[in-house]
């Protein structure tokens, strides 16, 4: 088994409300596993299942070709969407509390607490007190002890939200090193642009069920629809654009006469260019012929749209 | 070390380095002792002043009565008229003139006597007044019916009946009336730990709510770890208020004693002695009243008294506690526990009003067993009924056992129902619950 997690025909009830339904998806080891879905779709619950605070009705999940047992919860680091900390305890107290719940030593949590608040530059916080620091402040400390005791498995929900640029940035950059240094990580938000910057596969959620999973990039392929980007250097229009639009779509055509640039977007049946490439080649020279690939984002709405049972 | 032992060690410091637990415990007893002092010295300063009384005998009874006591003196004016005497007793600054005009006969003279002060008098003092006038007038009649002086004080010579139990322990008199007291205090007591403890815990589950941190600990440990940690860590900030202020207690009573100059080990050595030295012994303590109570206040059972208030504070609080806790875990803040709170208190309260009515009266009567066994109320009216103490004359051992075994099987089955609405209860945001989801959180 080359997953670090798999869960196979989870379904989970809540008196007569599914949250969800018979959800199967395979993490692979060592990636970024973005957890997509509307708001209310399943994810949180799904994510508690895999933490083991809520259990699946039906299904079973499988941690590293386990069945995911108590035991598990040492290998996987969890930071949730709703998240705090005590405000009246000491930051270094409550990070070593949290440290030792998740089964490291005493000993070992403040050896590794005093790598990580070094290296975020945080060390003079140990003894503030929660309610001192600001949120962004609160949020950091959250993310060291979410990754304290080096799981296997990490997941972050919304991790960016409460932090401005400079330090979501940071945090991204610590979550792509983590990557590197082996661990799986899923990762849940509705932001897009974050998405298509990290995860190497997705997986969709919409009311409580997956419509979509795969490799992000064998995703896209599959939603490509055969429409290139032209941009048609010609002395006149002279008509082009009519005689195209009797066999294909096109969309804003639009002709730049300062540069004798004519520029649209067009569909092809299918993916065979040579045919459209002669013509143009005629008329005058070729300057762009980009496929557009879609966003995360319009693979999103595209699919959760053609989904939603009304 | 465990995550359990871990939880507890983190409630029981978040409480007990709480600066307001810190003060309520150090400050309690010495408020308390303070207080009762202060209410001792006001009663005492209100009563202290010795009131003068001029005292205007026309006649020729009653002359040799009115002799200085520690509360009056008084002061007898002659060959004045009623309105003289009135004016000169005003002027002086006396507290009141008691006039006893001249008479054919004693109880014309005594049914003819006035009392005039500026204010009215108090009971007590008119009490005292009343006495003399009585106390004459009985030896009088008395003595009309041929009883000497003598033959009437021996006559009137206070007598107290021994008792005992079957067993030869010495009874004392009103020991059933401070044993009420001190068991009724006791149960108050306990009341109030399970009322401001179990708050502690539901405050404490709600804080977790509040500041998101819940679902943070949860990935850890189990909801039930958490909540059986939280419960006992702060039981332990409990009882270690308890035990501080029953060693601060002692260690005042301890001055109040030696201020007092009492022998501590004569009064504990009478329960060794043989039963004819003891009640000769107890006899002749008689003459000294402090001596009389503080030897009932060392027949009260305190050690068991102690011991099971500690029983029954854990056992009663583990209940109650767990019912907040679950509480807490349903709301989303304070203002919303209102309404799941008259069902927990009514109980409480309940058994307080039961307590000091019928075990009051009654300590092991049929209502005061029946509450004592039923697990709800029975950590209060048991602790009231135990200062009585255990055994003959006491609470028998066999209702002791059950409503503690009882109280044991309660415990299970209500952490069991309060675990699965605390469970479901912590991540539920936004939705101030009724009883009919609570019911539905039971299910899931």
């Amino acid at each position: 088994m080359n997953s670090i997690l798999a869960a196979k025909g989870v379904s989970k009830k809540f008196g007569d409300y599914t949250a969800l339904n018979n959800v199967t998806l395979e993490i692979p080891k060592n990636c970024i596993y973005g957890l997509l879905g509307p708001n209310g779709a399943g994810k949180t619950t799904l994510i508690r299942i895999i933490n083991q605070i809520a259990y699946p009705d039906s299904g079973a999940v499988y941690f590293d070709g386990e069945l995911l047992k108590p035991e598990h919860i040492a290998n996987i680091g969890y930071l949730p969407e709703e998240r705090g900390l005590y405000k009246s305890m000491k930051v270094g107290e409550q990070a070593l509390y949290l440290a030792q719940l998740k089964g490291l030593s005493k000993a070992e949590a403040t050896k590794r607490l005093k790598y990580w608040f070094d290296k975020l530059d945080i060390g003079d916080w140990w003894n503030k007190k929660v309610q001192e620091l600001s949120k962004g402040m609160a949020q950091k400390i959250q993310f060291v002890v979410t990754v304290l005791h080096q799981p296997k498995l990490l997941i972050f929900d919304e991790p960016f939200s409460g932090f401005d640029p400079i330090n979501a940035n940071l945090i991204k950059d610590e979550i792509l090193q983590l990557k590197e240094e082996g661990a799986s990580i899923i990762f849940s938000t509705h932001r897009m642009e974050s998405v298509e910057e990290l995860c190497e596969y997705i997986a969709l959620i919409h009311q409580s069920e997956k419509i979509l999973d795969g490799r992000l990039s064998d995703i896209k392929k599959e939603y490509k629809n055969n429409i290139f980007n032209v941009g048609l250097q010609v002395a006149e229009e002279n008509g082009i654009l009519h005689k195209l639009e009797e066999t294909h779509k096109i969309w804003s055509p639009n002709y730049l006469a300062a540069d004798q640039q004519l520029e649209f977007k067009i569909q092809l049946p299918s993916n065979d260019t040579s045919a459209l490439l002669s013509y143009l080649a005629e008329k005058g020279k070729v300057n762009h012929f980009v496929e557009t690939i879609p966003s995360a984002n319009d693979i999103f709405i595209q699919t959760v749209n053609s989904k939603t049972i009304s | 070390m465990s995550k359990l032992t871990l939880i507890i060690k983190r409630e029981y410091l978040a409480k007990v380095k709480n600066k307001s637990f810190v003060i309520m415990t150090f400050l309690s007893p010495i408020i308390m002792v303070g207080m009762i002092a202060l209410v001792v010295y006001l009663a005492m300063l209100n009563d202290g002043d010795k009131k003068t009384i001029a005292v205007l005998n026309e006649g020729n009874y009653f002359t040799e009565d009115f002799y200085a006591s520690p509360s009056a003196s008084y002061v007898k004016l002659s060959h004045l008229s009623l309105e003289e005497a009135k004016d000169s007793t005003e002027r002086l600054g006396y507290y009141g003139l008691l006039h006893i005009p001249n008479g054919a006969n004693m109880e014309v003279s005594a049914k003819n006597a006035y009392f005039f002060s500026k204010e009215s008098p108090s009971d007590g003092f008119l009490d005292d007044l009343e006495a003399v006038f009585q106390n004459r007038l009985k030896q009088k009649r008395l003595e009309s019916l041929g009883v000497s002086e003598m033959d009437y004080t021996a006559i009137n010579k206070d007598f107290s009946i021994h008792t005992s139990t079957f067993e030869g322990k010495k009874n004392l008199k009103g020991l059933n009336e401070i044993n009420a007291i001190v068991g009724g205090a006791f149960g108050y007591l306990i009341m109030m730990f399970i009322i401001i403890y179990g708050s502690f815990v539901m405050r404490s589950v709600i804080e977790e709510k509040t500041s998101r941190v819940i679902e943070v600990i949860i990935s850890s440990v189990k909801p039930f770890q958490l909540m059986m940690g939280k419960i006992i860590g702060t039981s332990l900030a409990g009882i270690t208020q308890f035990i501080i202020w029953v060693i601060s207690a002692s260690v005042l009573f301890g001055i109040v004693f030696l201020a007092f100059d009492l022998d501590f080990m004569a009064l504990q050595n009478n329960e060794n002695l043989p039963q004819a030295q003891a009640l000769k012994m107890a006899n002749s303590s008689m003459t000294n009243d402090i001596q009389q109570y503080a030897d009932i206040f060392l027949q009260i059972p305190w050690l068991s008294l102690f011991v099971f208030f500690l029983v029954y504070f854990v056992l009663g609080y583990l209940i109650y506690s767990s019912i907040y806790a679950a509480i807490g875990a349903a709301v989303d803040n304070e203002t919303d526990t209102q309404q799941f709170m008259l069902p927990v208190i009514s109980p409480l309260m309940l058994a307080i009003y039961v307590g000091f009515i019928s075990v009051f009266s009654n300590p092991h009567g049929p209502v005061a067993v029946g509450f004592s066994l039923f697990p709800l109320t029975s950590p209060i009216v048991m602790l009231m009924r135990l200062s009585s103490g255990i055994g003959e004359g006491g609470v028998p051992v066999w209702q002791l056992i059950l409503s503690i075994v009882l109280l044991i099987a309660t415990f299970f089955a209500i952490v069991w129902l309060a675990a699965k609405i605390y469970r479901i209860g912590i991540l539920m945001y936004g939705k101030k619950p009724t009883y009919k989801d609570l019911y539905k959180w039971l299910k899931y």
